[in-house]
């Protein structure tokens, strides 16, 4: 049975439309990169799935069962910006979840437990290349850094599901390099399921087993909210496939520049 | 040349800068004054710095002839007493009730009216109400403390979990987080700095109301002092006084700063 079933899902705002008629299905251990217009609902989407928004029609199981409607343990994040917790540092951040894990109405742990957590979020912190900002706090930390101590910090909760909200949007290109060749290794490593969601259509292509493109099929230049998008390619990738990946852009480019002369805040993305 | 916005002065130029306007107000004060005792040695109005040192020196440093206590000491122990009960009350409570309100929407939809409404109530104008009640005695002086800054210090603190980014509160609940854990590991620590400024900014309307409260009805205290003497028009006492509560009130706000600083250098690097 696949992981994750999307049966013909629909999400509305009102009279907008961001979604329409979903139908896929997502194995176990896959790496699906979704790109896409701003305002074509990638992360509404990705709230359906973390559990903050719900579907208004149709179904989003997870192992067969309708998935929780709040954020729990089986499905970390990473957003794009402020994903780490600014009131403790790198080590503190990473063994946040073993000690609310074992300490329920304190938070905190002490003695021999901590110095266990502690270990092991040193070796979760070396994981990701942070073993030199151990007691740095995230505003000591540049952009990159501070999205490592993030993955460092979800992974270590060994959550099924990781989301990934284009973690990688503001960071230099050099150092975005750096962390796909991270997140790849960590994927494999910790036998994940991946969706992550960016602008950078190659980024998608280079990362992902599996590229979705949300579009709207159906795209009424005086009302772009009328219609919802949907998945229009679902592709295996991590192979070479330049042909498709310019009918994708020319496709991505014609929506955003129709939806951003209609709508100067794209209202799906921010509802 | 620059233009005047983009010229910038050096250091020693601010010190002198700033301190021009207390040294040309100091000049003027010494000049009205001394050409007002020069017409009549007994104006009580403008008294001159050496009358205001005796003063200092029969308030500070003498046992009062009718108590042998040290009035200014007994004063000012006893108005920090209040003050100091008064607004950690009152931060107590907003940091139970602001957080509770900023992080449970359904206490928030119960109380965050009712705050709203205490909060308009002029505190002044219940103080009657607070002497019948709570007698004339310590407890409605911090009653009236309290009365009047906790509603907006419970208001802000509301407002600040709020800002709290969405982002760390699903990351909690990613990290394994039921509501309390969120609450203390994510917010308490969060709003805490953001309390200690609040609290700076109560103080002064705490010291407002401790006057008002003490000149109204007390045996103590430094704005009992001061309206005690106004009968007499000794602005001799009352123009210490009032520098001494000043720097009363500045030294604890330097120490709150320190404080926050010191506790929480998370807070201010990240430009608050």
């Amino acid at each position: 049975m696949a992981m994750i079933e999307i049966r013909n899902l629909w999400k509305e705002f009102g009279d907008d439309v961001v979604l329409e008629r979903l139908n896929a299905s997502i194995e176990a251990r896959e790496f699906v990169t979704v790109v896409g217009a701003s305002g074509c609902g990638k992360t509404t989407f990705l709230k359906m799935l973390l559990g903050t928004e719900t579907p208004t029609r149709g179904e989003l199981l997870l192992d067969g069962k309708p998935i929780p409607e709040e954020p729990d343990a089986t499905r970390g994040i990473v957003f794009q910006r402020y994903s780490v917790m600014p009131h403790l540092d790198a080590t503190g951040n990473v063994m946040l979840a073993g000690e609310l894990e074992a300490s329920r109405w304190l938070g905190r742990v002490f003695g021999a437990n901590r110095r266990r957590l502690r270990d092991d979020a040193v070796a979760m912190l070396k994981e990701v290349g942070l073993e030199h900002a151990l007691d740095k706090y995230p505003h000591e930390l540049s952009g990159g850094m501070q999205q490592r101590l993030a993955l460092a910090q979800a992974l270590i909760k060994k959550p099924r599901i990781l989301l990934l909200d284009e973690p990688f949007g503001a960071l230099d290109p050099g150092i975005r390099r750096d962390m796909h060749e991270l997140v790849s290794r960590l994927w494999r490593e910790q036998q994940l399921t991946v969706f992550m969601i960016t602008h950078d259509i190659e980024e998608g292509f280079a990362l992902g087993t599996r590229l979705w493109v949300f579009d709207k099929e159906r795209l009424d230049p005086q009302a772009p909210e009328a219609y919802g998008a949907r998945i229009t390619y679902d592709l295996a990738v991590g192979r070479d496939d330049t042909g498709v990946l310019d009918d994708i852009n020319a496709d991505v480019d014609a929506t955003a520049r129709t939806i951003d002369t209609q709508t100067p805040q794209p209202t799906g993305e921010h509802p | 040349m620059k233009k005047l916005i983009n010229r910038q002065p050096n250091r020693y130029a601010r010190w002198f800068l700033g301190l021009l306007p207390f040294a040309l107000l100091l000049a003027i004060y010494i000049g009205a004054s001394s050409a007002r005792l020069a017409e009549n040695p007994d104006d009580p109005l403008l008294p001159s710095l050496t009358q205001m040192a005796e003063a200092v020196e029969r308030m500070a440093f003498e046992p009062s002839k009718r108590s042998g206590d040290y009035l200014l000491l007994q004063d000012t122990l006893a108005s920090l007493q209040r003050l100091g009960i008064g607004i950690g009350v009152s931060a107590a409570l907003a940091l139970i009730f602001g957080i509770a309100n900023g992080a449970i929407p359904y206490v928030r939809a119960t109380l965050s009216p009712l705050v709203v409404g205490i909060s308009l109530v002029p505190p002044m104008a219940i103080l009657p109400i607070l002497f019948i009640v709570f007698g004339l005695q310590e407890l409605a002086k911090v009653m009236l403390i309290i009365i009047g800054v906790t509603p907006f210090m419970i208001r802000d603190m509301q407002q600040r979990t709020l800002e709290i980014p969405e982002e760390q509160i699903i990351k909690m609940q990613t990290l394994g987080a039921n509501t309390w854990q969120t609450i203390t590991r994510l917010m308490l620590p969060q709003i805490m700095p953001r309390l200690l400024a609040t609290t700076r900014l109560a103080l002064g309307t705490a010291w407002l109301f401790l006057i008002a409260a003490e000149a109204i009805a007390a045996t103590e205290g430094l704005g009992y002092r001061i309206f005690l003497v106004r009968r007499y028009l000794s602005m001799d006492v009352i123009l210490p006084y009032v520098l001494w509560i000043t720097l009363l009130a500045l030294v604890i706000d330097f120490l709150l700063n320190r404080w926050s600083r010191w506790r929480y250098p998370w807070f201010h690097a990240t430009g608050q």
